[in-house]
């Protein structure tokens, strides 16, 4: 049987990882390649590296960046982050990533995912989603797609985006919950499952772990096919190989022989 | 040396890379000529069988590659490279390069509930001994990513198998031709360890 996955996210500013509060203020927290290379070792299943680089040259920085990373991690990892166009998507694919991960330009211009996944194919085709609760609001799912952090509201219903985006070949999604990101309070275990649910591609949860039982909890109940981890690996209070040992302890099937 | 035959088949440059770090030097070619020299040969690939055939017969290489392989050049497969090894492929009905007996098929999973394509991380079991397989014991896991799985007419042309709504196989081999549906170049310590296995192989099986 497959594996559950534990991912674990990057946002990456001028090649350093960096903590992203409320996607306003950034602090540095580490060194992207010998974060890469310890939780590579330590276990990681899969890599997810945003780039949030906001000077002129960023391309060129994130690329020196993925062929860095490349070169020492042997797992697939992923890169998004300002991606509008399918010559982005190839240059990253080229400098080393194995997929390509769209968020907001695909919410802009739908066509987005079709022509790169017409170009990479739809297994190295993600598509990450930012889902905001709407109680009573205009999507029929009460959960609507927003950009920006949440500060852009699109009145796209999320679970419809979802189907979308998995009829114009995306091969995965991560679905972000915008209300769980940075509460450590646990991932939008109904959120998660709803999206599952409506799909037929592998889910990656994200936003809102903090302990352990969060990651047991989405992989169950939420249907998701990996959970991702940033914060309670970042600043040490997890190791990947921790959650992975809580994991298969408590039965999930997850690779533990690394 | 390793020889990467590129035929715009995707995910070369990490092959590449995985070759590197287990201290092989590798050459990338296009062409017959590359090919009938080289030492050893790895033909990767992702992506989907019928684009894949066209791209070797439109780049000149599918007698070369076939003629390397009869001569005794030890060859790796990869995903896709695996895929067109046998005789044909569902995908889009494409006839294949045959160096092995078989047929390349859809997961057929409606019933079971899991989900097409096959994507991440799955024990391999060998099932019969195999040189590039040393050292990799049942449930050791490798990266997956495709939809259709390989079908060999002859069980003893199969050295591997995972479980995914019941076995299928994921390594095929023949003499100095081996393939595996898994990716070893993202398969961590195990999968950098076939490609070292790999870089001395001369052929044959156990």
């Amino acid at each position: 049987m497959l594996s559950k996955r534990v991912v674990s996210c990057f946002d990456v500013r001028d090649g350093k990882l960096v903590k992203s509060i409320k996607f306003v203020n950034t602090k540095e927290i580490g060194e992207v390649l010998g974060r890469a290379r310890e939780y590579y070792e330590d276990g990681l299943d899969e890599l997810v590296m945003y780039d949030i680089t906001a000077s002129s040259d960023r391309r060129n920085i994130m690329l020196e960046t993925v062929e860095a990373v490349a070169a020492e991690i042997f797992i697939p990892f992923s890169v998004g982050g300002g991606i509008r166009s399918v010559e982005d998507a190839t240059s990253l694919r080229w400098a080393g990533a194995e997929k390509i991960n769209v968020n907001t330009a695909a919410v802009d211009r739908p066509e987005l995912i079709s022509e790169i996944s017409q170009a990479v194919g739809a297994q190295s085709t993600i598509l990450s989603i930012d889902v905001l609760r709407v109680p009573g609001g205009n999507c029929p799912s009460g959960f609507e797609i927003v950009t920006h952090g949440g500060r852009n509201h699109t009145r796209i219903d999320a679970l419809a985006w979802a189907r979308e985006g998995e009829r114009r070949g995306a091969g995965e999604l991560v679905v972000n919950s915008i209300d769980a990101d940075g509460t450590k309070d646990g991932y939008d275990i109904a959120l998660t499952r709803a999206v599952a649910d409506a799909v037929g591609v592998p889910v990656i949860a994200s936003g809102g772990a903090g302990k352990p039982e969060h990651l047991y909890e989405v992989l169950t109940v939420g249907g998701a096919d990996a959970a991702l981890v940033a914060s309670m690996v970042h600043y040490g209070e997890y190791k990947v190989s921790q959650l992975k040992q809580y994991l298969h302890e408590r039965g999930i099937k997850i690779r533990m022989n690394y | 040396m390793i020889t990467i035959l590129d035929y715009g088949a995707g995910n070369l440059r990490s092959v590449e890379r995985a070759c590197r770090a287990v201290g092989e030097a590798t050459v990338v070619v296009s062409d017959p000529e590359g090919l009938l020299d080289a030492e050893r040969i790895i033909f990767p690939g992702i992506g989907a069988a019928p684009a894949a055939m066209e791209n070797l017969v439109r780049i000149g290489v599918v007698e070369a590659l076939t003629e390397s392989v009869r001569k005794g050049i030890p060859t790796l497969g990869i995903c896709i490279g695996a895929q067109v090894a046998l005789d044909r492929s569902e995908e889009g009905g494409t006839a294949c390069l045959g160096l092995i007996p078989g047929v390349t098929r859809l997961f057929d999973l409606k019933d079971s509930g899991l989900k097409v394509p096959h994507i991440g991380w799955n024990e391999v079991r060998p099932t019969r001994p195999h040189p590039l397989l040393e050292g990799i014991d049942a449930g050791d896991e490798f990266y997956f990513v495709h939809s259709f799985f390989l079908d060999p007419s002859e069980a003893d042309d199969c050295f591997a198998v995972s479980d995914y709504g019941g076995d299928f196989c994921v390594a095929i081999g023949r003499d100095n031709f081996f393939a595996t549906q898994f990716h070893p170049e993202k398969s961590g310590r195990f999968g950098l360890s076939l490609l070292t296995r790999f870089s001395t192989w001369e052929g044959g099986a156990c």
